[in-house]
């Protein structure tokens, strides 16, 4: 969605963060997403091939933004990624919650769980007990504080980037990063 | 259309929003269709005065629905919150039930824009309010504005970093009142 005054991201991408790919990659893309949202479905499959294109050159990071008001599965779905990155599967979650946006329901939670052979009762029971909601907080209001107004928000080595995120502009800034950090 | 030359001249033209130090004009806007709320209500503590053009922008980028989100941290900083806007009060009401917003939306409805023009942030032209932001301290003075490009939500870090500059400075006042006490028990 539309963002604009130049902002720099509040805490750096760290140890903290789900990230993929090196931790010394030339460029770092994270992004502020909301499971139910539709931009940010779109956005996936755009990062998936921007993920193909750059290789090692990029590490991926995802921070929760939930608007949980109008989402009102946006939350559960955080959590559950979480409770699965509790038990190392944060990613596969994270993508198989992309690809079923429209069944995000604590049922629809609890079989990607099985699809992914968690541990489900101890899943089941850290989304009942929203072990992780504090997290995903922390990461919503990292956003806030960094001027994310809306999702996807994207910033590209700490810097809010405000271009489209079409394949095309967006792998362009991002070899654009990778150049200059070479260059520097 | 001509009417596009004259807009962008109004965008290029400085902001007219009252700047920080300005007591805050008072005003009393209808809050439901049967209920009223006056600026004055909440003298003693800060409110954050959110101008936006108009309900139902998409969803979300939805500005309104983002603060919605940090509701909880502006509570925390004791300030209340009011969504200011040209549209009435039953267009709020639907509104606020669609997007679950969980704080009052003013209707500067008649006469129209009648508060926005007081506090500089009405757009003849198009005839709606500016996205403008105020943070008013608890004695109802003006401590922060802000005017947003209209297109662009300007989201809540500079409203958090202006409230609690205020809960700072409340701090520092309370403190050297402690202080002095401390030294008192001292004696």
């Amino acid at each position: 969605m539309a963002i604009s005054m130049g902002s720099t991201l509040t805490p750096p991408a760290d140890k903290r963060d789900h990230a993929k790919g090196p931790a010394d990659a030339r460029v770092t893309l994270v992004e502020y997403g909301d499971f139910e949202c539709p931009y940010c479905a779109a956005a996936y499959l755009i990062v998936k091939k921007v993920q193909e294109a750059m290789g090692d050159n990029l590490r991926f990071v995802f921070r929760h933004f939930p608007l949980t008001q109008i989402h009102p599965h946006a939350e559960g779905a955080a959590e559950a990624s979480e409770a699965a990155g509790a038990q190392g599967q944060f990613w596969e979650m994270h993508d198989l919650l992309y690809e079923n946006q429209r069944a995000l329901d604590p049922l629809h939670l609890v079989g990607y769980a099985e699809e992914l052979e968690l541990d489900t009762q101890r899943f089941v029971r850290e989304l009942e007990e929203h072990v992780y909601h504090l997290r995903v907080r922390e990461d919503f209001m990292s956003g806030v504080r960094s001027g994310v107004n809306g999702t996807p928000a994207f910033f590209i080595n700490g810097i809010r980037y405000d271009g489209s995120w079409d394949l095309a502009p967006l792998l362009e800034a991002l070899e654009i990063a990778a150049r200059s950090i070479v260059a520097a | 259309m001509i009417t596009n030359q004259d807009d962008s001249d109004q965008d290029q033209r400085p902001s007219s929003a009252l700047p920080p130090g300005t007591q805050a004009p008072d005003f009393t806007l209808a809050s439901t269709p049967d209920q009223k709320v006056s600026l004055s209500d909440f003298r003693g503590r800060p409110v954050i005065l959110a101008f936006y053009p108009a309900d139902w922008s998409p969803v979300c980028g939805d500005q309104m629905s983002l603060y919605n989100e940090v509701l909880p941290e502006f509570k925390r900083l004791n300030a209340e919150l009011l969504g200011i806007s040209v549209d009435g009060a039953w267009c709020h009401s639907a509104y606020r039930q669609n997007r679950n917003l969980h704080f009052s939306l003013l209707a500067d409805f008649h006469p129209k824009g009648e508060v926005a023009k007081n506090y500089g942030v009405y757009r003849e032209l198009d005839g709606v309010c500016e996205r403008a932001l105020f943070v008013i301290d608890a004695n109802g003075r003006i401590a922060w504005s802000y005017v947003s490009p209209i297109g662009v939500n300007p989201g809540a870090d500079g409203i958090l970093k202006a409230l609690e500059d205020l809960s700072e400075k409340e701090e520092a006042r309370d403190g050297n009142q402690h202080g002095k006490h401390a030294n008192a028990a001292r004696r």
